[in-house]
């Protein structure tokens, strides 16, 4: 029998019951929460008078509605009312069924995907959902993570278990090393690229090869968080000593001998050897260079130093209608260099691209210089408290106001605009995130996705450049 | 959860591949703490000239008249006929809750995106799944007729035209019995509470670190 991959070892640990149908049941063993996704469930299970199965297995904190910007009065300050009562509704409901929340202003909150790798909840080898299709970011331990709907969400807190089907196995393997000023997210934008948004359709992503060995817990999560946007609803790399000396010490992982327990356990999460995958990509590190998308799905990437794509370049008639539409949209001419793009605004934050690793890359760039006179905005978003209080330790922050960009408060803010943060109809931002929808920063708002180097150095010039010039000199 | 056995309706015809969640129900909508009362922001940026906010009053904003919901004909629609790849995007499943608050209990399509599909199921709206070429010939009839019926049963798995044609359809044999049925999936977990229970107990001995460390302080 072939061996085991690293996402079949997981599921077949938590499978509870197999069904005739070949649907299972999964036992979940961490759900994170946030204010837009659950209320319904609450308020399902207090209408069946049913209480969560397990208090200890679910964490939340509020995140896609909280303001960036000053925010002492606490959630009574909430300029929007209707916001104000979802953050509201998430904190009564955490209080009455006793689940541990984060709340707006504790120290600890943030971005539901930021906040769980960093308290050690998220753990090698565990099931992990929640009500967010980015969930996949947890992936990045050699855990099981995916996103899932409310009624799920309703289903997991009253049962402790998933109703799933097992999906094939995809290892996309990247060799060599990534240049100077390339960094995970361009990585994984240019898999996407390659993949197509649907390519991962079915399919558990698990990220392999000899390139991701020397990538950062931080830059693996950037990776699996995106998984998501080439269609796979996990993506997952291998336990490595890396991962278990970012896990060692969190206030939720396991301490003293206990630990010991678990590392030895967590030895046998990476594929085997004679493993066998439904499908496999190969990726040269060594070939990429920074990332930026021109269009409106996350597809739709070029390398900086390429043009806008023609439509006559193209024979499928989908595809020729799809960049036409796109160029409409984003306000773009077919041709035109990358690095001619004027932008209005700069978002460095999202569950993509907000910890702390991605604000000393912004911070070393934006260093010494000034944001252009032409940026509307141009706002830094920590992902979480903690994120926060690290990055002004490091006085990240100075160099950033010394710079002329924003230091906010954290949260979701401009990555999907539910707060205050959006974009004006027409404006091009430069985005760390991971969407490039119509409308996703704001209605008309024209998203272009890169990495924290690459924004702020966007930020600095006023249009896009290839962040490895202000490197060199 | 809501029966699905028989229904018969008026078709609405939403000419239009890859119609994407945030396109059913856009994002400031997705604020509300309710389940219902999405309906009337179903397919919002489309269906009116004006731009919405959560939670408003829609008797008095200016519609978009082109837009198939708001012709008399389709106002009482509660078939949605659909094109490839419906419901695409992200996982919330306030679009199928808009579309069955607004008053469909069933769309018919070549393909569906995964999730939303999955998420249909949970709320007694019945996704079906017919080929091109019998969703491109109700498209045609469906022009062609004022008042265009279809009728759906799940019992026989079969769409009858009003000319008494049918097509047969596909649908899994433990969604059809839950929704037939108006199971609620949790109901149905529930009924392997020892199964579960036993599998935990396992668990606490190989993993006990997953178990009682996420507290308060
Ligand atoms: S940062 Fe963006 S993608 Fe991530 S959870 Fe928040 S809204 Fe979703």
């Amino acid at each position: 029998m072939a061996g085991k991959t690293l996402y079949d070892k997981i599921f077949d640990a938590h499978l509870v019951e197999e069904k005739e149908d070949g649907s299972g049941l999964l036992y979940i063993d961490l759900q994170l929460l946030h204010e837009v996704t659950s209320p319904q469930a609450f308020e399902g299970l207090r209408i069946a008078g049913r209480k969560p199965w397990r208090i200890d297995a679910n964490l939340a904190t509020p995140d896609h509605n909280v303001p960036t910007t000053k925010r002492d009065g606490g959630v009574a300050e909430i300029i929007d009312p209707i916001s104000r009562i979802q953050v509201q509704t998430l904190d009564d409901n955490c209080d009455d069924f006793g689940i541990l929340e984060f709340k707006m202003n504790d120290h600890r909150q943030g971005i539901v995907h930021v906040v769980g790798p960093e308290q050690g909840a998220t753990l090698p080898g565990s099931t992990v959902v929640c009500g967010d299709s980015h969930t996949a970011t947890h992936g990045a331990f050699g855990a099981l993570a995916h996103g899932i709907g409310t009624s799920e969400v309703e289903h997991v807190l009253a049962t402790q278990c998933l109703i799933t089907r097992k999906m094939k196995n995809m290892l996309i393997k990247i060799e060599g090393d990534l240049g100077l000023g390339v960094t995970s997210k361009d990585l994984v934008l240019h898999i996407i690229g390659v993949l197509g948004t649907a390519g991962g359709t079915g399919y558990a992503i698990e990220f392999g090869g000899s390139c991701l060995q020397k990538i950062s817990m931080e830059g693996r999560m950037t990776i699996c968080n995106m998984a998501i946007e080439a269609g796979a609803r996990v993506g997952m790399v291998a336990v490595d000593q890396i991962t278990i000396d970012y896990v060692e010490g969190r206030p939720f992982a396991p301490q003293g001998e206990m630990w010991q327990q678990a590392v030895a356990a967590w030895a046998d999460l990476h594929s085997d050897a004679d493993a066998v995958f439904d499908a496999v990509v190969e990726i040269n590190a060594a070939d990429i260079i920074p990332q930026v998308t021109w269009g409106t799905s996350p597809e739709m990437v070029v390398a900086i130093n390429e043009h806008v794509p023609n439509p006559a370049n193209e024979s499928d008639p989908v595809k020729v209608d799809g960049i036409n539409r796109a160029l409409e949209y984003m306000g773009l001419k077919a041709d035109q260099p990358i690095t001619s793009i004027q932008l209005d605004r700069i978002f460095i934050g999202s569950c993509t691209n907000s910890r702390i690793e991605d604000m000393r890359d912004a911070a070393k760039v934006a260093l010494g210089r000034k944001v252009a006179a032409s940026i509307k905005e141009a706002i830094v978003v920590p992902g979480s408290g903690l994120v926060k209080a690290q990055a002004e330790a490091e006085g990240l922050d100075k160099i950033f106001e010394a710079a002329g960009f924003e230091w906010r408060e954290p949260g979701c803010s401009m990555c999907l605009a539910m707060n205050p943060d959006k974009l004006a109809p027409g404006e091009h931002c430069a985005s760390t995130s991971n969407r490039n929808f119509e409308g996703r920063q704001g209605n008309g708002g024209r998203t272009h996705l890169v990495s924290p180097a690459m924004a702020a150095a966007a930020a600095i010039a006023g249009r896009f450049v290839d962040v490895r010039e202000m490197m060199e000199a | 959860m809501n029966i699905f056995n028989q229904h018969t309706g008026i078709v609405a015809p939403l000419d239009r591949a890859n119609v994407d969640t945030d396109m059913i129900i856009p994002k400031q909508f997705l604020k509300s703490i309710k389940r219902s009362g999405f309906g009337v922001y179903l397919f919002d940026e489309v269906r009116y000239l004006d731009e919405g906010v959560a939670d408003q009053d829609c008797t008095n904003r200016p519609l978009n008249k082109e837009f198939i919901l708001n012709q008399a004909r389709f106002t009482q629609s509660s078939v949605l006929l659909a094109r490839v790849n419906f419901g695409c995007g992200s996982s919330r499943e306030h679009a199928p809750w808009a579309l069955e608050d607004f008053g469909f209990r069933t769309v018919i399509a070549p393909s569906f995106a995964d999730i939303f599909y999955n998420n249909c199921f949970k709320n007694g709206l019945l996704p079906v799944v017919l080929s091109e070429d019998i969703i491109e010939q109700l498209f045609v009839e469906c022009a062609a007729t004022e008042g265009y019926e279809l009728s759906v049963d799940l019992e026989r798995q079969r769409v009858t035209t009003p000319s008494g044609e049918e097509f047969p359809f596909v649908v899994e044999a433990f969604r059809k019995h839950c929704l037939l049925n108006g199971l609620d999936d949790i109901d149905l977990t529930l009924q392997s509470v020892g199964a579960i229970k036993a599998y935990e107990e396992q668990r606490k001995k190989q993993a006990p670190w997953l178990f009682g460390a996420i507290k308060g302080d």
